[in-house]
């Protein structure tokens, strides 16, 4: 029991960036526990990432047509079986869809604790000290837990290990499991934005409304706003939950990763699950009254005064030019 | 069908979380507690259900303080019943422990479909959606945005990355954690409030142990802003003449090209 596994997410017939960056945490682990890096790859055709997962030790590919696309019951089910035949002193998933249906459920069915919302892993054998994020990000904490472990590391915690090296992982295919027979559940069809649909990633300016805003006459202003600078509106899920924009206009972890040369952040906290669909912006200005909201972490420039007391000047300012 | 949601009172993450003495924990003593957000998108999706189909609702929560207000707006909000479940206080904080007992009370109920909230802004050691899933064996879907039923069960729509979703089947009985209801969550009433606030609430001493976390822990402080962050000080007057400045820097004021 010293092999760490990394579950490999393939979508659309990719391996997903996610996964990458669980080898590279991987591989601290395993150099502390001296064991393996194994990759599970459970897909219809797990070959076609084979390449990409060069920096695992080995791949363990199951394949069956229920994998194709993703079905929770049917990942956990070779989950199950592969961590009771293997042993491995680490799980790690992603901190995203498949990893919130998959880490806990494999925990509990495999007697094995869990730490979720990893950003940082120090392994000191038998034991791993993890750092975490919680409550929206405002509150770091640290805990120590014992291996066999199962862990789910946030997007952007590692550095991604490098794909398509040269050198070829030794790989093991492993039968399918019988539940694989007699699922509960199916995949029906997936929904993508169509073509020709909007596309925030494409906005050089972006004005991302939070939940700050506080009610539809804000959120209005805002949009002024958005217009005095040519600037895309946008939301975090709270204000797409309220139904003031369309889906296709949510920033974060189950809508859009953008990169424009200017983010206007207003009323948003910046819990962790929004700060990985934007930090990456070139000038971030956030305005936000908590002056402890997680935002200015990743601000360039932050404000805290009152959003709706600097509105009525910023958007005069930008009418008629700074008259000073 | 019958349709139990979980709904749990969470720290308040608006307010200001001060840690407690030991350096662990955030002092729950004077904290402000709220309905988990995602939590109130899967009592609003389960009431859509029963318009829908038909469904019987049923609102479960841990029997700490303010239970029963929360339970009573569950009523006000839809749901035809509402119960408590005993456990010991420190087992109702974590979504980890209270598992088995929620799981018997949800066999106990005979329910066929639960629904709870994705996530809580403290669920360290995991959620409660894939673990009830996992003690009880059913199929379950996490991160789900819209939910539908038929005769085969029910079809869910669950979120990915980049906007994009896929539609599962899952077969009853199901355990879902929903992120976002098909619909904004409804207005209730003040006087449909008041009246729910006579409505019977019982309670459910399932006798089950909590799952053992296995995790230590060893310390909990405020992030720290990790970045460079400079902060536009004065009145709104002077951040605005600051921001127009900066955006006129940049070449990024309307019309502007860089």
């Amino acid at each position: 029991m010293s092999d760490i596994l990394v579950y490999a997410e393939i979508r659309n017939g990719a391996l997903q960036c996610d996964t990458l960056e669980l080898l590279t945490a991987a591989q601290r682990l395993a150099d502390v526990t001296g064991g393996k890096v194994e990759a599970l790859c459970a897909h219809a055709d797990p070959d076609v990432v084979l390449r990409d997962l060069a920096a695992a030790d080995r791949v363990l590919t199951v394949k069956h047509p229920s994998l194709g696309n993703y079905v929770p019951e049917a990942h956990l089910a070779v989950l199950e079986e592969v961590v009771a035949q293997r042993n491995p002193a680490a799980v790690l998933f992603s901190y995203n869809t498949a990893g919130l249906d998959l880490a806990p459920a494999l925990a509990l069915r495999s007697s094995r604790p869990l730490v979720a919302y990893c950003s940082g892993m120090d392994c000191q054998t038998p034991e791993v000290e993890a750092e975490s994020h919680i409550y929206s990000g405002k509150l770091r904490s640290t805990s120590k837990v014992a291996l066999p472990a199962v862990f789910t590391v946030m997007p952007g915690a590692f550095p991604e290990a490098p794909s398509n090296a040269e050198r070829t992982p030794e790989t093991e295919l492993l039968s399918p499991p019988e539940k694989l027979e007699s699922l509960r559940s199916r995949f029906v069809c997936e929904n993508a934005p169509p073509a020709d649909a909007f596309d925030l990633t494409l906005a050089d300016k972006i004005v991302c409304v939070g939940r700050g805003v506080g009610d539809k006459n804000g959120f209005e202003e805002l949009k002024e706003l958005a217009g005095m600078l040519d600037a895309e509106i946008a939301g975090s899920r709270p204000v797409i939950d309220q139904g003031w924009l369309p889906k296709e206009r949510q920033v974060g972890k189950s809508g859009c990763k953008v990169k424009p040369k200017l983010y206007f952040a207003m009323g948003i906290s910046g819990a962790p699950e929004h700060l990985e669909g934007m930090q990456g912006a070139e000038l971030i200005i956030a305005v936000n009254s908590d002056a402890a909201a997680p935002i200015f972490g990743v601000a360039h420039y932050g404000a805290n005064c009152d959003l709706f007391d600097l509105l009525p000047d910023l958007v005069e300012r930008l009418r008629v030019g700074d008259v000073n | 069908m019958h349709i139990a949601v979980i709904i749990r009172l969470v720290p308040h993450t608006d307010s200001e979380l001060e840690i407690s003495d030991d350096g662990t924990d955030i002092d729950r003593e004077w904290i402000d507690t709220k309905l988990n957000e995602f939590d109130d998108h899967a009592l609003e999706e389960a009431i859509l259900l029963k318009e829908i189909v038909g469904a019987r609702v049923t609102a479960l929560a841990v029997d700490t303080e303010g239970a029963d207000r929360l339970l009573q707006t569950a009523i006000a909000r839809g749901a035809d019943e509402a119960h408590k479940i005993s456990m010991p206080a420190d087992v109702a904080l974590c979504s980890r422990t209270m598992t088995l007992p929620v799981a018997a009370a949800v066999q106990k109920l005979g329910a066929e479909l639960v629904l709870t909230g994705v996530q809580t802004p403290h669920d360290i050691y995991g959620q409660l959606a894939p673990y009830l899933g996992g003690a009880l064996d059913w199929p379950q879907a996490s991160a789900v945005s819209g939910i539908g039923a038929d005769n085969d069960g029910i079809l869910v729509q669950q979120e990915l990355s980049g906007g994009v979703s896929t539609t599962l089947r899952l077969a009853l009985p199901a355990v879902v954690g929903v992120q976002t209801a098909s619909q904004p969550i409804r207005y209730v009433a003040g006087s449909k409030l008041r009246q729910a606030m006579s409505a019977e609430i019982g309670t459910l001493d399932t006798g089950a142990e909590p799952l053992e976390i296995g995790v230590k822990p060893t310390g909990l402080i405020a992030s720290t802003a990790a970045g460079d962050v400079e902060m536009l000080n004065g009145g709104a007057d002077a951040v605005a003449a600051k921001i127009h400045a900066l955006l006129s820097e940049r070449g990024l004021l309307r019309g502007e090209r860089q």
